[in-house]
C-alpha cells in the first residue's frame, strides 16, 4: 500500500483496548468513502479487534502487517 | 446490530467502571446503540464533584490487583470517564440516573457530570432496552 494514498493516520500506540477502534471508527465519520486509513497500534488484542470490526461495520481491510511492536492495519472505508 | 446493549451500572468502583467503559466504548464504536443506567454507587461517581476521584477497586482486587490497575494507569491508559466520552462521541449512547437513586444520594440534575443525558424511572429504563441484552455490573 503506497503512503502516497492513505488518507489519514489514526496513532494508536500506547493505547489499550478498546481505544484504538474507538480512535479509528471517530477517523471514519470524517473521511469520505473510499477513503483509506491507516492505523497504527501497539495492543495486541488489536489484530483480532480489527478483523471482526470490519467485518461487522463492512469497512475493508486491506492491508495488516505488524514488525514485532506496533501493528499496522490499512482501512478502506466503505 | 439495531437491538441496544443496556447496562445497569450499581458498582461505584473503577475497576468496574472502567469494564463498563470498556463494553460501552466497543459497543459505540460498532454502531450499536448503549443504554446506561445508574444506579446507588455507580450514580455517585458520575457526580460533576467527584468524578475524577479515586473510587477505589473491589474487594476481590487485592494489593496484586490494586498495583496492576495501578500500572495500567501510569501506562497512560485513559480512565473510565474519558473513555466514556469518546464513546457518547461516537454517538448512540445514551445515560440516565436512576431517579430513585438520585432520591437515595439527595442529587439535582445540576449535581450530576454532563455525562449524564437526563435522569429516568425503571418503566422508562425498560422501555428503551427493547429485546437487547441487559448486563448489570
Amino acid at each position: 500500500m503506497e503512503a502516497a494514498e492513505i488518507t489519514r493516520t489514526v496513532d494508536a500506540k500506547g493505547l489499550s483496548c478498546p481505544m484504538p477502534i474507538v480512535r479509528t471508527a471517530q477517523t471514519m465519520k470524517v473521511v469520505g468513502s473510499g477513503a483509506l486509513v491507516e492505523v497504527l497500534a501497539t495492543d495486541p488484542g488489536s489484530v483480532k479487534d480489527f478483523v471482526a470490526w470490519c467485518r461487522s461495520t463492512g469497512n475493508e481491510l486491506i492491508d495488516q502487517s505488524s514488525d514485532g511492536v506496533v501493528y499496522r492495519f490499512v482501512i478502506r472505508r466503505k | 446490530m439495531d437491538e441496544p446493549l443496556n447496562l445497569v451500572l450499581f458498582s461505584g468502583t473503577d475497576d468496574r467502571l472502567q469494564a463498563a467503559a470498556v463494553l460501552t466504548a466497543g459497543a459505540a464504536a460498532l454502531g450499536k446503540p448503549v443504554n446506561i443506567f445508574l444506579q446507588y454507587w455507580a450514580l455517585d461517581a458520575f457526580r460533576a464533584d467527584r468524578i475524577g476521584r479515586d473510587h477505589g477497586l473491589a474487594p476481590e482486587a487485592g494489593p496484586e490487583g490494586r498495583a496492576a490497575v495501578a500500572a495500567l494507569a501510569k501506562a497512560g491508559q485513559a480512565s473510565w470517564a474519558e473513555t466514556l466520552r469518546q464513546a457518547k462521541d461516537l454517538g448512540g449512547v445514551d445515560i440516565q440516573a436512576c431517579s430513585l437513586s438520585m432520591d437515595l444520594l439527595h442529587l439535582d440534575n445540576g449535581d450530576l457530570d454532563p455525562l449524564v443525558d437526563g435522569v429516568e424511572g425503571v418503566t422508562s429504563f425498560y422501555l428503551n432496552a427493547g429485546q437487547g441484552q441487559l448486563v448489570f455490573i
